[in-house]
Formats: C-alpha cells, structure tokens, sequence
C-alpha cells in the first residue's frame, strides 16, 4: 500500500516499514536531479517534519516525512547516481523508516486523493 | 575565446624557477626557521610559479571573455547596470585612503571620516531618513542590518513575541533569505494581478508577532505601490517596521523618499543607484538608513561630528545593535557614490528617476506588441515581459536571454520575479542613449521574428560567445571545484 | 544641456515620451499619490564639474595622515604589486555584474576558478568558495553552518584568543538568532584546552572557533583538537589571515572542517578598513552547506571546458528563506587581486614575505626588551610577524603610541593601558624600527 503528503513524498508500506520516496510528479517537476540530502541511519524522523533535501540544478526542495520513526537503511545508491530519481522514483526510494505508529498512515493521502493535488498544481 | 594561444589557467603557466615578485632584501636576523616545526607547514602549498609579463597577458586575456557596461548594454532587471564614472575610480585610488589602517587614531583621519559623514548626510537627505550607517558590505547585509535595527528596537521594548517577517510573493530572493538569518520566520503576503501587495491578505496577516514588513517601491515588476499610505497606516498600528529593500531606489531619484512614504528603514545599494561599479560580484556596499528615533540601534562603529567641528568613531555603543563588520564597510566603495553624487548635485540626482523611467518606458512600449506584458504601464525604471506573446514557437526566455548574447547585449533578468513563468525582466539605466535603446528594440524583434521563422536558430543559441551553452547538470552532479579536480577529469581524457 | 553622464537632448527626450503616449517626464509618474512626491527638490549643493569635485576630495585627502604601520589585528600593511591596479581596474572585469550568463563571463568565472584552487592549496580544505564580506563575517557564516550541518546542535564555543572584532560579528550573528556562544577561556595568551574539553564534555556543541596566529599574534599548537572535537561530532573551525598559510600549519592539516580569514593580507591596500576579501574553504562532506558562490569546471555545447556558477540550489535566489545564508554577490574583484597577488608571489614569494614580516618582528621584539621599557606578554610563545608587549610602570599604551605618533608611526593597537599588539611586515624598514626603538628608549 502507498501512502502520500501533499509535498509530494510517498510511503509505501511494507509490514512495519515504510519506504520514503518522492513521486513521479516530483521528479518531474525538479527535473535533473543532482543530489539527495539524507538523514543518517538511527535518525529518527518525525511525521510531518523536515528529513533531507532534493536538488536538482535549478531547484531545490526539503524532504518531509509521511511517518514517525528510525531510519534504518537510506539508499545509497542515490549517494552516487541521484539522476536514479529521474528514473523510476518510485523504485528508487529514499529512506527506509520502522513505523513508530502506524496509525500515522490514517492521515495521509490515497493514491487518488494524491492525484488530485497533483492535477490541481497543475494550473 | 582565443583558444589556441589562451585557453590556459594560471597553473598550466606555472614552470619552477619563475617568479613574478621582488621584494626587499633587509639582512633581519632568521627567526622564522626557529619556529617549532610542528606549527609549521608540512609541505608548501603549491602555488604557480610564473614570471610578470605571463601573469599580466593571462589575466588579460581573461578580461576580454567578460562583458562589462563598458562593453555594451546591460539591462539587467533590479541590478541597474548604469554607467560607472572614471573620475571615482580614480578618486577610489587615492594613495592617502590606501595607506590607513583602520586603526590609526581619529586625529590622523578626519579627512577620511569626514567623507563618511557627508555621505551619511545626503544619503539622509535622499532617502528622507534621520542617519544611515555606511558600513554593511552590500545590499544583503545591509537587509540583515536593517532587520537586525528592527529586531534591537523590539527587544529594547521588551516585545519579544515578534518572531515574524512579511514579504510579498515579489520580493527579492535575499529578503526571506535575510529574515531568515536574521532570526525571523517569514511570512508570505500575495500580490494583485497588477503586481501591488494585496493589502487584504496584508491585513489578515498582521499582528502581534509581526515584527516588520519588507517592501521594495517600485516593486520587482515595476510598479508603484500605490496603497503605501494605507499600506504603512496598517503596518504601524500593528506595531510593527515598514523596511524599504533599496534595489529599486532608481526611479525614485528626484521622485519621492522612502522616508516620506513611511518607511522606517531602508538600504541602498550604492553599486546599484550609486553608480559604483559591480566588480564582477562586488565589492558594493549597502548603507542601511533609520528615521528619527532608531539611530541608537545602528551597529557599532559609528561616525560622528563632535561640537568643534571634528569628527570621530564611536566603537562601544550599548544601545547599538551590535556590530556586523570589523571596521567602517567597503571604504572605497563609499569614495565613489559620494563623488557621483557631488558629480550630479542635486539637480542631476533628480533627473536620474525621470531619465530611466522613460527609457523602461520607450523599450516597453516598442516591445509590447511581440512580447506578453502581463502588466500593462506605464511602468518604473524597469518592467516584466512573460516571454513572446506568441507561444507557439515554443520560444523560451531562456532561449531569448542567450540569442541576446549572440546580438551583442547582455540578457535582462530572467525568471524572476517569481509572479510569471517565462518573465524577462528589463532595466535599462539613465545612462543609455535613445541610439542604444533602439539597437535593442530591433534585436528584441529580430529574436521575435527568428522565433517564427527559424526558431532553431534561437533555441541552439549562443552561437558566437566566447563560451556556448554549458552542461549545467554534469556541473551540479560531478563538481569540479578546483585545478587539482580539474586535472583529473579534464587532463586525464 | 544634460549633464555628461545623461546622453538624453531635450529632443530625445520629446520624441521618446512621444512613444509613449505621454507629453511631459511627469506623466510616467502620475500613479503616485501628490502628497508622497518629493517637493522642492533635494536640499543638495548643486553639481560640481571635475576639477572641483577633485580639489573637493584632494582637501579632505590632505586632512589624512598615513602613519607607518606597525598596527595589524586584522589589517595588515603588506605591499600591493602593481601589476594588481593594472589588471583589477579594466573595465572588463571592473564594471561586470555576477557571472550569471556564462558565455558572456568566462573572464570572471575563470580568475574566480583559479582564487578557488589557490585559496584550497592555501588552506588545505578541497572545497572554497568565491568569496565573503570579510574575516569577521566569514567566520560568522562558519558558525552557521555548524549549526545547519550538525542539526539539531545547539552551541557554539569560541577561544578568547580570536580577534575581538571578529568575536563581536560572531556574537552579532548569534544573538539574533538566539545561538548560544560561549567563550573558551586562555591560559598564557593560548586557547586553555582543558577549558575546552570541559565544555565539550557538557555536550550539544555544534562548533569550536579557534584562531591562529591568534589576536596576540601567537601560533597556537592544536595537536589533539580536532580529535577531541570530532569525538562530539562537533565542527572545528580555524580561522587564519591568509598571508600566513603560506607558511604555517594549514587548517586542512590541523584537521579543521572549516577555514575561514580575512584574505586583505594578500597586498590588499589598508584602504581605512575596506574593501578586504574574506575566504571560506571546507571539507568535501560540507560542501552543499557552504554559503556564497561556488564556481565550477564543465563543457559546453561545443565540447569546450568552460566555468559556471553551480550548486546554486543552496543560494538566496531559489531557496529563499531556506538558504543557508542570505549572502549573494559580495566581494568579487576583491578575488581577482587575491588571484592575482598569488599568481605573482607563488610559493616562493609568500615563504618570502613571511620570513621577512617574521624576522623584521623578531628583531623588533628584542630591541623593545632591550630598552628595559617593555617585555613581551607571552615570553614562551611562538609567533610569526605579529607580538603582544606589556609596558612597564609607569608607561603606558596611551603615552607610548601618542610619543610614537608625533614620530609618523603607528605603533600598534593597544589591548588596554598595559598590553599592546605590534606587527610587522616585509614593507618594515631598518630605518623604521630605529625610530621606533629610539622613541621607545626616549620615554
């Protein structure tokens, strides 16, 4: 199941953990993606609460968590090649958190709900 | 680019054995092997070594890659790009101000002080503000000055519970950022579809945590905000500052005063309306201006004229905001704007607005019927296009800005403010004759023309700059910061 | 007539407001409320031709008297090759704006490439950037940056023995930001390090700010800092004039994350304080966190290397007020003297200078103590041009730098009535340091 913020980064759940990612709307809206700014692992990150940053060479936006929780892997590979980012966001994710509190998931956005913000960016 | 002969950096040129110094040859004592080794350098730090003549042609072969106002027409929107007068270099270079240091007691520079309180004055009197302090080193810090003055009179009220700035959705990049730094949060306030503040969203945002309201008049689309009367009445019963950001100060020369609209504080960029030159990305200066009753929170040092005439520097002020730099600014900077403006007197300081208000005009009115003006004028000193009315060539104002270059102009602003997506942002100066503003008119339509007929030839532009279109993404990706990196990857391919 | 500077002939001018739609300058201004325009114009003297706003300034010049300088915390006299005038002063470079169109800058762009790899081999940290304000504001910047690059840490420690206008712009900085920082107290005029440990011990530290040569001109031995500062995961910040990184212990090989100074030593004239040229460099991990312009090396559409300005998504115009700092353009040809100065001097030429401004202050040192008037504060400590004397009863500072002024020099900078800061450079002749030393021995 994937869940979404308003700021464009998703979590998609897998049992306990959730893989933290921006969506293809993101992306493309970045364009080139250059660099990922990444928390540690053990960090703890907060719902609704700055974790990294994305930048690409024209832009630059903060990272915000949809859950509560430890980071405890980030993904490396976007370290060396953070145009993966362009490619298939959503395989390519960021950080992977446990879940503190799952009920966090109640307050995010469904994959429709989130198609919606997108369209309204749109204009 | 000469490549052939000069496409070389300063280390390629570097051979062992040559120099490009002499110094004196006095017979001290050695002293300096006696140090202990292990506060000294391990291994030298591997500057080049290159003779005189080679020296002086690289770097001036470097300069003939750059484009400055003396080179040509440079409408750069916000950045007034006027002319810079030869006599206040020269003045700037005077051997006297070269040799004083900072330190050396008043009474062996009351000539250099006295040049720092007359600007003071007529700063004063330009802005219509009680006293300015000269020393912020460009028109940034002098934002942070100005909101660090803001940020000292609430404290000395003992109101601590204003933690926030407004800026409207037009402002300069610097000033969220400055607020920022300054320790406020920022608060966004949306402009009218005619570019002004809207005062109503204005109003729903004031209170109790506003500490001040940052403002440049004309704003970044060149309009004059009106409502600056109601605008100011708001704010103050509020109580909180009105800041006046100075990067539009131009048009208002011989117009208005900050001060008399209501502004509390003000900057002026002395490299922009001042005429000093931009040296490539300073050194300026951004004196910072309070009306009556804010002067004792200026930062420290302070110049000040004493009751027999002489003049002296205040270091240890207790009301004063504190200090944000170790002595009295950019000195030859502020050499400079005070010999423009004895230069103008004050019959020519109150032409500049007028002058390059018709000269924004002229080009606006020429262009608008190929270019989308969102905002219809007469506008200030400079005014935005939203890219080519014409949105079927698929003509970028990036592609306009960099066919500019091939015309020989440097591009105007582009992509900000933030308002429209394709703005193209023009400033054209008092200094430019009716001639040049017309070459660019008929460059401007020419690209207009090309973008219909051969759009190819826009979109692929620059074609005859010294450099064409950099890689900007393998630049962010793979930094190349310095020689040692470049070697790597440019001489080991 | 217009006057020289406005090329607009009352023709000109007809015929431009004619395209317009308007008929007088006025017109163009008829959005602005009557009661907000500026009546009876500016209470300015009027416009002055040439010659006299020259014999203007020539007369306020005259009222200026350039002692010889012995003075140095922070300012230092070195010598300006003038090969530097020659070069900084066209107009090419002088009158451009920031490099923001590349194709049209690489003038600027590659002298700024070139100040940036110097500065690095300087300060042995890989990453600088095109420039700052000056030493002070530099170095406030570094203290923001610890905060920024260690999260969620809180305090800033700073030696004592930093230069206190420096500390005063640190503290300006912090204050408003509600950043703790606390000062790091000395023992014999060095940074105490059991103080130090002390107090990153308590914890939350997110950066310690030493110097060296420090405000007495004394070279500071920090074996075993950065160990025990990274052992916090703080961020250990020195900050050096960069003259003497010609010679001395770079921040790179003392294991700091961040060097900052003021660059004026490199042949920057005195000038009453300004424009000087601060320079900030740090380690590849702290790169995206460094404030300022940053320019670098790519290709073009041709294949062509060429310079850009990159990594600008940390800067004030696209982050706004996430930016890590509000700073944009600042001292830009103030990086081409410095390039310049080191291009000239290379290795050699700095080794030469400090060794010249080292003996010369030795040798001063020794002739002061010899005229039984003064000892030097800090016997055991090492210095390099620059030294803190204490002038014995019943001398004082006032008394002794007031009997040197009547002489032409400036002797130094007085810490208080008893202790004094006294430099010298290669441009510090014999003949000077008799006067001086003869001054002294006559009080």
């Amino acid at each position: 199941m994937t869940y979404f913020l308003p700021s464009h980064e998703y979590a998609r759940i897998e049992d306990n953990l959730a893989y933290i990612g921006i969506s293809k709307f993101a992306a493309e809206q970045l364009g080139n993606v250059v660099y990922v700014d990444m928390p540690e692992v053990d960090d703890e990150v907060v719902a609704g609460e700055e974790f990294g940053a994305i930048e690409s060479v024209k832009a630059a936006s903060d990272l915000f968590s949809p859950v509560s929780g430890t980071v405890v892997e980030i993904n490396e590979e976007l370290l060396d090649n953070p145009k993966l980012v362009n490619e298939d966001p959503e395989k390519h994710w960021i950080i992977k958190v446990e879940m503190r509190d799952p009920s966090e998931l109640e307050k995010l956005l469904s994959p429709e709900a989130y198609a919606k913000v997108c369209e309204a960016e749109k204009h | 680019m000469n490549r052939n002969l000069y496409d070389k950096l300063i280390f390629d040129h570097s051979h062992p054995g040559r120099k490009g110094y002499d110094l004196p040859r006095y017979d001290w004592p050695e002293a300096m092997s006696k140090l202990p080794s292990e506060l000294m350098r391990s291994e030298a730090p591997q500057l080049p070594e290159v003779d005189e003549p080679t020296v002086v042609r690289h770097y001036t072969n470097q300069s003939t890659n750059n484009f400055g106002v003396d080179t040509g027409f440079y409408p750069l929107g916000s950045c007034t790009m006027k002319y810079n007068p030869k006599l206040n270099d020269k003045l700037a270079a005077n051997d006297t101000i070269a040799r004083l240091h900072p330190r050396q007691p008043e009474d062996t520079v009351q000539g250099a002080l006295e040049i720092y309180w007359n600007l003071q004055r007529v700063l004063s009197e330009i802005g219509g503000m009680a006293e300015f302090t000269l020393n912020p080193f460009a028109g940034a810090h002098g934002e942070l000055t100005g909101l660090l003055v803001i940020k000292a009179y609430h404290e000395s009220r003992a109101d601590f519970a204003r933690t926030k700035v407004i800026v409207p959705d037009s402002a300069h990049g610097t000033n969220p950022a400055s607020a920022h730094v300054a320790g406020y949060e920022v608060v966004e306030v949306k402009s009218l579809p005619d570019g002004t503040v809207d005062v109503d969203d204005l109003c729903s945002k004031l209170g109790p945590d506003i500490a001040a309201v940052m403002m440049t008049n004309p704003n970044t689309v060149g309009m004059f905000e009106k409502n600056i009367p109601v605008i100011s009445k708001l704010v103050h019963e509020a109580g909180a500052l009105l800041y006046y950001d100075g990067a539009n100060l131009n048009p208002m020369l011989g117009i208005a005063r900050p001060g008399d609209m209501g502004f509390d504080v003000m900057h002026i960029n002395l490299h922009k309306t001042f005429s000093t030159p931009h040296g490539g990305g300073g050194p300026g200066a951004g004196p910072v201006g309070v009306r009556a009753g804010l002067e004792q929170f200026l930062p420290n040092p302070k110049v000040y004229k004493k009751e027999d005439g002489t003049f002296g520097v205040n270091d240890f002020s207790d009301s004063a905001l504190g200090r944000i730099s170790s002595w009295l600014g950019n000195y030859t900077v502020l050499i400079r704007a005070l010999a423009y403006i004895m230069t103008l007197g004050a019959e020519g300081i109150a032409e500049v607005g007028p002058l390059a208000t018709l000269n924004a005009n002229y080009i606006m009115n020429a262009l608008k019927d190929k270019y989308l003006l969102p905002i219809p004028g007469p506008c200030k000193h400079e005014f935005v296009f939203d890219g080519l009315i014409d949105k079927s060539t698929g003509i970028t104002t990036l592609n306009i800005a960099k066919r500019l270059l091939d015309l020989g102009f440097h591009a105007p602003t582009i992509y900000f403010p933030l308002l429209f997506h394709e703005s193209l942002m023009i400033e054209p100066t008092e200094t430019e004759s009716r001639e040049t503003l017309d070459t660019f008119i008929d460059a401007m339509r020419t690209i207009a023309r090309e973008a219909a007929e051969n759009p190819e030839i826009v979109k692929n532009a620059p074609h005859n700059t010294p450099a064409r279109h950099p890689d900007d993404t393998e630049a962010a990706l793979h930094p190349v910061v310095t020689y040692s990196q470049y070697l790597e990857k440019f001489k080991s391919e | 007539m217009p006057h020289r500077y406005f090329p607009h002939t009352p023709d000109d001018i007809a015929l431009m407001l004619k395209s317009c739609g308007a008929s007088e300058l006025d017109d163009l201004f008829c959005d602005i409320p009557a009661e907000l325009r500026l009546k009876g114009g500016y209470r300015l003297p009027g416009a002055m031709s040439e010659p006299e706003v020259k014999a203007e300034f020539d007369k306020a010049f005259s009222k200026c008297t350039p002692l010889a300088c012995f003075a140095g915390a922070g300012a230092y006299n070195h010598y300006t090759p003038e090969v530097i005038p020659a070069l900084t002063s066209r107009s090419e470079f002088l009158t451009a704006y920031t490099p923001y169109q590349p194709e049209i800058s690489q003038g600027t762009l590659q002298y700024i490439f070139e100040y940036q790899s110097m500065i690095s081999r300087l300060t042995g940290l890989n990453v600088t950037n095109a420039s700052m304000y000056d030493g002070a504001t530099a170095t406030a910047e570094a203290m923001i940056m610890a905060l920024n690059a260690t999260r969620k840490k809180r305090r800033i420690l700073i030696s004592s023995t930093v230069n206190p206008e420096v500390a005063a712009v640190v503290n300006t900085y912090a204050h408003y930001q509600n950043i703790p920082v606390e000062v790091i107290p000395q023992k014999d005029g060095v940074t105490d390090r059991a103080e130090l440990e002390m107090m990153l011990g308590a914890g939350d530290v997110a950066g310690v700010i030493v110097s060296s040569p420090n405000y007495y001109g004394i070279l500071e031995d920090y074996t075993g800092f950065a160990e025990k500062i990274h052992e916090k995961k703080a961020l250990f910040i020195i900050n050096s004039p960069a003259i003497a990184l010609g010679v001395i212990k770079s921040q790179g090989e003392w294991g700091a994350d961040i060097a900052v100074g003021d660059a004026q030593s490199l042949g920057m004239p005195l000038n009453y304080g300004g424009p000087y040229l601060g320079y900030m460099s740090c380690t590849n991990a702290l790169m995206r966190k460094l404030p300022g312009r940053i320019v670098g090396a790519t290709t073009d559409a041709d294949g062509q290397r060429v310079f850009v300005l990159t990594l600008q998504a940390r800067e004030q115009h696209i982050r706004r007020e996430k930016a890590t700092s509000n700073i944009c353009s600042n001292q830009g040809l103030m990086t081409l003297h410095a390039a310049i100065y080191m291009s000239l001097m290379g290795t050699k030429g700095l080794e030469e200078v400090n060794r010249l401004s080292c003996n010369a202050a030795h040798y001063l040192a020794e002739k002061l103590e010899e005229t039984g008037k003064v000892r030097l504060s800090h016997p055991a400590q090492p210095y390099l041009n620059e030294f803190k004397v204490t002038v014995k009863d019943p001398l004082t500072t006032t008394v002794l730098l007031e009997a040197l002024k009547n002489e032409g020099i400036l002797g130094g900078v007085a810490v208080d009535e008893n202790e004094m800061i006294v430099s010298c450079t290669e441009l510090t002749t014999p003949q000077l340091i008799d006067k001086y030393v003869t001054t002294v021995k006559s009080l």
